[in-house]
């Protein structure tokens, strides 16, 4: 009978420490918010952070404690996600807005050069601090593809030499935005259809000389823009998405064609 | 005094668990990728190795000795680490929510880590008294915290350098830690030089 002991001993350790927790568990349970559970369900689960959240999780705690957050921040979900936020909230559905990458560059192989023949580390910014770059333009896409690697959805890709959007699988998350060393990706709402493919800062006749579609700050875009939406800063023209039309005027009279205008989205 | 700052250099330089002990590899190579989870992590292990000290010596002291059941050690400890492990988690979802998100995803991880579950038993064989046990306990948790910390900054450096495809991700890894675990291998006998031994 020497086995009772022993036996006795860690059975009750066992069940003294079942019964503790089983009350702890009744006395000390937090009540979990099940709207944000259920939100977590809805949205994609891609921790993209496109939202301006840490992760999708904090997101729909966030959407789940304070209704006024806006229900279509998931830009990787879109209109559908949305809605299916705003049925569960009972909130206002106010239709997501699609967004999509553009890069501001397009110096591609014909149009400049490089100024070195660079052999170090092969990604955009381990060359972007060896001297500004390999790029005689110090503004100009460097051509590694730090931006295609971070693309969870095989929506960039390097063409020529330089980054180029499929605009069909982009979903606006902003991944590679945040990886250009020369800050040439921006993420603007998808129905924009016109961008300037140019960054550079350099003055007008220098950029002529190194780049031959290379902004070079001559204004005429500014001039023809009837609703003040295009603006010459720092040498190049920007947009100012707010206020443009999609009138693609500017495009026109752009001497260098610097002013892309890509086609009419299809409708999904 | 200077014998528990003995032990408190030894657990965490000499003796350090993860890195000549070897004990608690797998947070170790698992939660060293970011330094913030890292040291998350870390005084999770920090706490739970001096809490379950502090129950399983006076167990093993008073139920175990007492009854001469040694042999059943590992089994009761495991049995009351992890029942203890789960009450405290309960316990500060409730009343410590801030310190449950900094600190509570990981404390049902470790819940029977061989580290944690380690230090009880080595206290036991080391025949240490109460507050020995627990000065150990702590500074095997710092040491803990220290291969880690350290750790998630040589990982830092490797993400960033460019492999062979075979060497990328887990063998790099590996490389890395025994290199580090032998660097810890030169701390043997600087304790003694300290104390004058």
């Amino acid at each position: 009978m020497q086995f009772v002991l022993p036996v006795g001993i860690v059975v009750g350790i066992g069940l003294l420490s079942g019964v503790m927790l089983t009350v702890a568990a009744k006395f000390m349970a937090v009540e979990v918010d099940e709207t944000a559970a259920n939100i977590s369900e809805i949205l994609p689960g891609a921790n993209c952070g496109a939202c301006g959240y840490a992760g999708c999780e904090d997101y729909a705690n966030a959407l789940a404690a304070d209704h006024s957050v806006p229900t279509n921040l998931c830009t990787p979900g879109g209109d559908k996600v949305a809605m299916a936020i705003s049925e569960l909230l009972g909130v206002e559905f106010e239709g997501a807005q699609a967004k999509v990458a553009i890069v501001k560059c397009s110096g591609s192989r014909e149009k400049t050069s490089y100024c070195m023949d660079y052999q170090g580390y092969q990604n955009c910014a381990a060359n972007k601090l060896f001297y500004r770059g390999r790029s005689t333009c110090e503004m100009a896409c460097l051509g590694f593809g730090d931006c295609v690697k971070v693309c969870d959805y095989g929506a960039i890709y390097i063409e020529n030499g330089i980054a180029v959007v499929n605009r069909e699988k982009c979903v606006g998350c902003g991944a590679c935005a945040k990886v250009c060393p020369n800050k040439l990706i921006e993420i603007v709402p998808d129905n924009m259809r016109v961008v300037v493919g140019c960054s550079s800062i350099d003055k007008g006749s220098v950029t002529k000389n190194i780049c031959s579609i290379g902004c070079i700050a001559c204004k005429l875009c500014e001039k023809s823009c009837k609703f003040d939406a295009i603006h010459v800063i720092d040498n190049h023209a920007v947009i100012d998405y707010t206020k443009c039309t999609n009138c693609t005027l500017c495009a026109k009279v752009c001497p260098t064609k610097v002013i892309h205008v890509y086609p009419k989205k299809k409708a999904k | 005094m200077t014998e528990l700052a003995i032990i408190m250099m030894g657990a965490v330089l000499t003796n350090n668990f993860v890195l000549v002990k070897f004990l608690g590899i797998c947070p170790f190579l698992g939660v060293s990728k970011k330094l913030d989870s890292a040291i998350g992590m870390s005084l999770a292990v920090i706490f739970v190795m001096v809490l379950a000290t502090a129950v399983t010596h006076p167990i093993y002291m008073g139920l175990l000795a007492g009854f001469g059941i040694e042999y059943l050690q590992t089994i009761v400890f495991i049995l009351v680490i992890a029942a203890l492990v789960q009450l405290v988690e309960i316990a500060m979802k409730k009343y410590m929510p801030a310190l449950h998100k900094g600190l509570g995803v990981y404390l049902p991880l470790i819940t029977t880590n061989c580290a944690v579950l380690g230090v009880c038993i080595l206290n036991i064989d080391e025949s240490y008294t109460f507050i020995q046990s627990i000065v150990n306990s702590f500074g095997a948790g710092v040491g803990f915290m220290l291969a880690m910390v350290m750790f998630a900054g040589v990982r830092q450096r490797i993400e960033t350098n460019d492999f062979p495809i075979a060497f990328k991700g887990v063998p790099s890894t590996l490389v890395a830690a025994s290199i580090v675990s032998l660097s810890f291998m030169g701390f043997a006998g600087v304790i003694d030089g300290i104390f004058g031994l």
